[in-house]
């Protein structure tokens, strides 16, 4: 019998007046995946994260999430947790108390709901007292994060996540995020730093004007990519130009910098190996996803 | 992964809890609350000391001579400016902070239920209102009873209630001046939910409070005054005649839950309306304005018509008979007290068989409606002798129905000079003393 899936989403068609924001969006994320949202601003992110979280119903199409069918607005079952447009906080209660009040909202017994565990989870600890309302917008999104850990969720939304974190901030989020999906969470998260969601996410979706443009994982990804270019250093810069010059399907761009296909590369690597050349670096210029993303979108 | 249950509505209980929290832990609300238990008590009590007393204010005269008069001093400063303030404060800004923080979406996961918002945030707004007036009423009353004494109070047509009475009228007084500041924060409500972010939805109770207040200095007729949800926020006085003043009072209060009802009803519509997916809107828009305020204005009409057709009654409400029959009841009352205070054997009211003379303008106008251009002669008999006595007033009457009556002499009855009273020397209460006249009372025949 197939495992029901977190999210399972066929034709999903959501249209505010006669603006099509979502146009025949399927989407399926498995339990333990991080799945990755893309697109540019305006094409329909935000509003896919609110259908998954329940805020509103789509105008057609099916949507399941835990293997619930959604037939209502606000009928999102339990286990879903997360948030969209930043993280709902009240400035005059300090962090504890934010998480307290949600617990109390929820039915949890705060002494039990496992506050400071979360606190501790995203490194806010040492500001639990602190009110809010002097929170950096990186502090506010972990303090989301961690409201959101209090209802122990199966399946968590993120809109944004990464928005404002400084490097420790970063981490505190991904340790917390590849945790859950190692327990078996599944986590849709949306957002505009390519390298967070390379880091991140197993599969990736591409949406733009409402559409999905791409959907499966990043190594499928570079694969349908078209060329790219490509960091080469190497013991013999001069050497190895002239052999990449001489390499199909390679361009070379630059001093250090190559262009093409995935197989046209590895051949170019077997080549410098056999002419004993050092390779040194051998980096995409641009991130896959990004390539990819700019790619897709602009094609849109 | 097994198929998950759909998650129920948050409990009612747990959403009042949430905003509860969330009013209590912003320090301008707390402050606010504070200042209601505190500030009124030591207002009264300082004024009390005081050898100059707010004689503008309804009961000021009497705050020297118990400790009753305070909170009905304070409660007309409160029907004036605090209560329309308090309402702005608290309901006014509950939906549109929402709106301010960007957290309806928080909101909405967590609760599931738009219908159980509306009502947890109406009743968090509530109770901290109630809890404001609580404090406005036990504060005040506090204060003036440990400074001059649980006292008997000198009514508004001059009677006396003794000091169980009083205290008793004055609870009934605050309790009435609820529905009004429901009134008001229904509007308050409404306009959270209308303007949403637009800070005119922080304001607007105050706002309609100070339209209403200058509508009823206007010499409207009596239908309109008594349709006005404010109108009760004055006709608490008509609690301190004898008989008390009931249908003014009731039409007021049954007018201003009507308003409350309305208003709640339209922002709880207008709120299940609001599409809380769409980023660009924040619910406010020229058709939401309309669908809000129309049917206020629709309730205004039918109040209006209604009140007309029930009770007969038209104009001002304020003729010569009925401010002859006040100035005269009022005068006897006290006189009666002047006596005792004078030490003299006491009178009857119905000995002294006072009557009341008014005109407008010298008797070149007609005697009806408001104008500090009233004179009374007031006629009474003098006890033990067939003579009588006559004094004469100065009226300036408003046209909501209340008056000060200044003395005109002779001065050895109704000038200024000291009386020995219990609680030391005050002025003779013939000199001036405040009335109210009843708008909706027909005069008798004959």
């Amino acid at each position: 019998m197939e495992r029901p899936r977190a999210v399972r989403a066929r034709r999903i068609t959501k249209c505010f007046g006669e603006v099509v924001a979502l146009d025949e969006i399927d989407l399926d994320v498995a339990p333990g995946q991080i799945h990755g949202l893309v697109g540019p601003n305006g094409a329909g992110k935000t509003t896919l994260l609110g259908l998954l979280l329940g805020l509103a119903v789509a105008d057609s199409g099916q949507l399941e999430i835990l293997g619930t069918p959604i037939r209502r607005a606000l009928d999102a079952p339990d286990g879903v947790a997360g948030f969209v447009d930043g993280p709902g906080l009240y400035p005059s209660l300090t962090a504890r108390q934010n998480l307290a009040a949600l617990a109390r909202l929820r039915g949890l017994d705060p002494r039990g709901a496992g506050l400071d565990e979360a606190l501790d989870q995203v490194g806010l600890t040492d500001v639990a007292d602190d009110r809010t309302g002097g929170f950096s917008l990186g502090m506010r999104q972990r303090l989301g994060l961690a409201a959101a850990l209090l209802t122990r969720p199966r399946l968590l939304i993120l809109d944004e996540p990464s928005n404002g974190l400084d490097p420790v901030g970063a981490r505190h989020v991904h340790r917390v995020l590849t945790g859950l999906a190692a327990d078996g969470a599944a986590i849709v998260l949306s957002s505009h730093r390519m390298d967070d969601v390379e880091a991140l996410c197993s599969e990736v979706t591409i949406v733009a004007t409402g559409r999905v443009v791409f959907s499966g994982p990043l190594s499928k990804l570079a694969a349908e990519n078209r060329e790219l270019d490509y960091r080469l250093r190497t013991s013999d810069p001069a050497r190895a130009r002239a052999l990449a010059a001489e390499s199909p399907g390679i361009t070379v761009v630059e001093d250090e910098v190559v262009r093409g296909l995935v197989p046209a590369m590895d051949e170019l690597v077997a080549r410098l190996v056999r002419e004993n050349i050092a390779l040194r670096e051998l980096s995409p210029v641009v991130s896959p996803l990004e390539a990819a993303f700019l790619n897709l979108t602009e094609e849109k | 992964m097994t198929a998950a249950t759909l998650a129920r509505p948050t409990p009612l209980s747990r959403g009042l809890r949430f905003e509860l929290v969330k009013l209590v832990s912003q320090w301008r609300i707390r402050l606010v609350v504070l200042a209601c238990w505190v500030a009124p008590g030591l207002f009264v009590a300082a004024v009390s000391q005081q050898s100059t007393l707010p004689v503008d204010t309804l009961f000021g005269r009497w705050m020297h001579a118990t400790g009753w008069a305070g909170p009905l001093v304070l409660l007309g400063f409160a029907g004036t400016w605090a209560l329309p303030l308090l309402t702005s404060l608290v309901a006014g800004d509950v939906f549109a902070a929402e709106d301010r923080l960007g957290t309806w979406r928080h909101l909405l996961v967590a609760v599931r239920s738009p219908r159980r918002i509306f009502v947890a945030k109406s009743l968090g707004a509530l109770s901290v209102l109630v809890l404001m007036v609580a404090g406005l009423v036990f504060s005040s009353s506090l204060g003036g009873v440990l400074a001059v004494g649980d006292r008997p109070l000198v009514g508004l047509d001059g009677h006396q209630l003794s000091a169980g009475e009083a205290a008793a009228r004055v609870l009934l007084a605050w309790a009435c001046v609820l529905a009004p500041t429901l009134a008001l924060a229904a509007i308050g409500l409404l306009g959270s939910v209308l303007l949403g972010k637009s800070p005119m939805g922080l304001l607007l109770p105050a706002v309609v409070a100070l339209a209403l207040q200058l509508a009823q200095m206007l010499p409207i007729p009596v239908p309109v005054r008594l349709a006005l949800p404010g109108y009760a926020f004055i006709s608490w006085n008509g609690l301190f005649t004898s008989p008390a003043q009931w249908g003014p009072l009731l039409i007021g209060i049954a007018v201003s839950l009507l308003w409350a009802i309305v208003a709640t009803a339209l922002a709880y519509v207008l709120f299940l309306r609001r599409d809380f997916t769409s980023l660009a809107t924040d619910g406010t828009g020229r058709r939401a304005l309309f669908l809000g305020v129309l049917p206020l204005v629709v309730l205004l009409v039918l109040s209006v018509v209604v009140i007309r057709t029930a009770t007969g009654v038209s104009g001002s409400g304020i003729g010569q008979e009925k401010v002859q029959r006040s100035v005269a009841t009022a005068f006897a009352h006290l006189y009666r007290l002047q006596t005792g205070q004078l030490n003299r054997p006491d009178v009857t009211e119905a000995q002294l068989a006072t009557t009341a003379d008014c005109n407008k303008g010298g008797g070149r106008r007609d005697p009806e409606g408001a104008g500090n251009d009233w004179r009374c002669v007031v006629t009474w008999h003098l006890p033990g002798t067939t003579a009588t006595g006559q004094a004469i007033y100065q009226l300036d009457l408003t046209p909501d129905g209340r008056f000060m009556a200044d003395g005109d002499g002779p001065k050895e009855v109704n000038g200024y000079f000291l009386v020995h009273t219990p609680t030391g020397d005050a002025p003779n209460p013939l000199w001036q003393f405040d009335g109210t006249v009843d708008l909706l009372s027909t005069t008798p025949k004959g």
